[in-house]
């Protein structure tokens, strides 16, 4: 990365600790809320493209075509994915107006992305009118990751998504489970009735209503696709990263900003996921960033270290970034 | 909120920009935003609320949803009733209304793999949206209407619309017959939507029980709040300021909080919109609304109080 690169990466970082300790809450706020940190801020749009937006979608393309399946609808799932498209869209033209834009005529719709050069028409329903499923096109444009939540039977159920860069769960082996069902190897969050909570809260999101929430996890070098289908390739690095003296270089804060908005047209919840990779090294150039996640790595308790999968590593990486 | 489409935390300020009547006292509204822009999109049967003077009613939206440039709604008159109707009748094109955004109570099974929708008289307004979004999504459905002769609204539109899958009755012991032959005919996977009076729903659903359908495959709308009864008196605690309030039959605990001077912000005043909602201390609420689910009215721990009331005789509520 050249150093304008980084500036603007940590300008943009979203820094997710706001105390010396961390443990899991329902931390939703309302989306579009811009957050100063000290290396500069985040927050002010849903959908976030940066100097990465490129690279990120030839990996997205690159994974999708070793694995199609992290990319699965199920069948009744049909029209969220066309009203997920067509809300992507709009937020993308909403939000970079210069560079893309998204017209309609009756049911036909223009989209334009001059960053990737991309033009396509297409007609609202119509499968054959798009390259390719609807929910692939919105991830081939957006940097996010996608979930697509259908609510009945008092519940909501992760039916859909394209997911690329999983931080160590499968979309494929979630698609098709409740909400509940999918969190439940999470620690602590049962007894607290965190995600009870939460999927009350989802499903009484009213359409136009639009919030956020950030989680965070370590990743060993700048790897997106840490998905449980790819852990024999990943896996290990976490035990060998240890004795690495590029340690704090090749390890990293991952935090992922989650948006969660209802989908208008077909009432289901759209769930994006962006990640953000910063190494120790450049989390270090801020003092503050330092040795806040210093403390929180350090007071972090076993049973989230481990679900987190920081075990091997978590004592090494507090160390180096108390300055030792 | 989001601004862009015109949407602000006080709802939307729409100008009547047609009205006709459709059928016998029922007259329908097309309302567009001022500047000509777009308005949210919908979920089929979802409704808006909509400021009638000093009434607040809620309305069927019954266009399709999908990018909405007007929003349609029918409103039946009803002298009788809170004066919300009538307000209405009497608004001119040109009159601009304040109208909440969207809400949806009422929507599609996207996991069903028919729908069935039985609508008797005004009913009808939530099933338009439905079928306007089963043709352009290829749902399959059936529409079963009941209506009085020649009142029935939209009756061409959905002709036009549904082809053989409109069936219309005049009667409700017709419709009600038909309605339980076609219960136990649907194939499995079926979802069942029904709007209309108490009775005909009553009688709906009893024919869904009897046939054996699942609860969760049964979808109800009532179109009107009025047909509560006044309920028996009650006597509500405050539990913050220990201030007791005395709710007498007829008048709806809101309204007994509001004289009381302990206003609760509130929308719909007809159990839909869930802006009421206060947290129950001590003693069971008698759920009458449409929102809370059934976990939530088994918890037995929050009350629509624009609706609700106490199946004690005291309510200890925390305000």
């Amino acid at each position: 990365m050249t150093d304008t690169m980084l500036s603007s990466h940590l300008a943009r970082f979203p820094f997710p600790f706001r105390e010396d300790t961390y443990r899991y809450s329902t931390n939703v706020e309302p989306a579009r809320q811009f957050v100063p940190t000290e290396a500069g801020g985040w927050g002010e749009h849903v959908l976030d493209l940066d100097a990465t937006y490129e690279a990120e979608l030839t990996e997205r393309e690159r994974i999708l075509r070793r694995d199609p399946s992290r990319c699965t609808v199920l069948p009744h799932m049909r029209v969220a994915t066309w009203d997920a498209l067509l809300t992507v869209l709009g937020e993308l033209a909403a939000t970079y107006p210069g560079q893309m834009s998204l017209h309609r005529d009756g049911t036909t719709y223009r989209w334009r992305n001059d960053l990737l050069g991309v033009k396509q028409e297409f007609v609202l329903g119509e499968e054959d009118s798009l390259p390719c499923d609807p929910l692939l096109f919105a991830g081939s444009q957006a940097q996010e990751d996608i979930v697509l939540l259908d609510q009945r039977e008092d519940a909501l159920w992760a039916d859909a998504g394209l997911v690329t860069f999983a931080a160590d769960w499968s979309l494929g082996f979630d698609v098709g489970m409740r909400f509940l069902e999918i969190h439940g190897p999470v620690p602590r969050v049962h007894e607290e009735r965190v995600i009870t909570r939460a999927e009350r809260f989802l499903m009484r999101l009213e359409a136009g209503q639009e919030y956020r929430r950030t989680n965070w996890t370590m990743t060993v070098d700048r790897r997106l696709d840490t998905s449980t289908e790819t852990y024999p390739e990943w896996g290990r690095d976490r035990r060998l990263v240890v004795t690495d003296p590029a340690l704090p270089d090749r390890l990293h804060l991952r935090v992922e900003v989650q948006h969660l908005l209802r989908l208008p047209r077909s009432g289901a919840i759209l769930f994006l996921i962006r990640t953000y990779l910063l190494s120790l090294t450049d989390l270090a150039r801020v003092p503050a960033w330092r040795s806040r996640f210093a403390s929180v790595l350090a007071e972090l308790p076993d049973d989230l270290t481990e679900y987190k999968g920081l075990s091997h590593y978590r004592d090494a990486a507090a160390h180096w970034l108390a300055g030792g | 909120m989001n601004e862009r489409d015109g949407r602000t935390d006080e709802g939307l300020l729409l100008r009547v920009a047609g009205a006709e009547h459709v059928a016998a006292d029922i007259r329908m509204l097309r309302l567009r935003r001022a500047d000509g822009g777009g308005l949210p999109p919908f979920v089929p049967g979802s409704h808006v609320v909509v400021d009638c003077g000093d009434r607040r009613n809620a309305y069927s939206l019954t266009g399709d949803g999908i990018e909405p440039e007007e929003y349609t709604i029918s409103v039946l008159r009803c002298p009788g009733g809170d004066g919300g109707s009538v307000f209405l009748h009497g608004i001119e094109v040109g009159d601009v209304l304040r109208v909440s955004g969207p809400r949806s109570a009422f929507p599609p099974a996207a996991s069903a793999h028919h729908h069935l929708l039985v609508a008797g008289g005004i009913g009808i307004t939530p099933m338009l949206s439905h079928v306007r979004a089963a043709r352009q999504w290829g749902r399959s459905f059936r529409l079963y209407y009941a209506h009085r002769p020649g009142a029935g609204a939209h009756v061409a539109e959905l002709r036009r619309l549904c082809g053989d899958r409109l069936r219309e009755y005049t009667g409700r012991a017709d419709l009600t017959r038909a309605v339980r032959a076609e219960l136990r005919a649907s194939p499995l996977g079926t979802h069942l939507y029904a709007c209309g009076p108490g009775e005909m729903l009553d009688d709906v659903r009893a024919g869904a029980a009897e046939a054996g359908w699942l609860a969760d495959r049964v979808h109800v709308e009532r179109f009107s709040a009025a047909e509560l009864d006044p309920g028996a008196p009650f006597t509500v605690t405050l539990a913050r300021s220990g201030t007791r309030v005395s709710v007498p039959s007829g008048v709806s605990l809101l309204e007994a909080l509001e004289k009381a001077g302990t206003p609760v912000p509130n929308m719909c005043r007809q159990g839909v919109c869930g802006e009421c909602r206060v947290s129950v201390v001590r003693g069971r609420p008698l759920h009458r609304d449409l929102y809370l689910s059934e976990a939530e009215r088994a918890a037995a721990d929050t009350v629509m109080c624009c609706v609700s009331r106490c199946l004690d005789q005291e309510l200890e509520l925390d305000l």
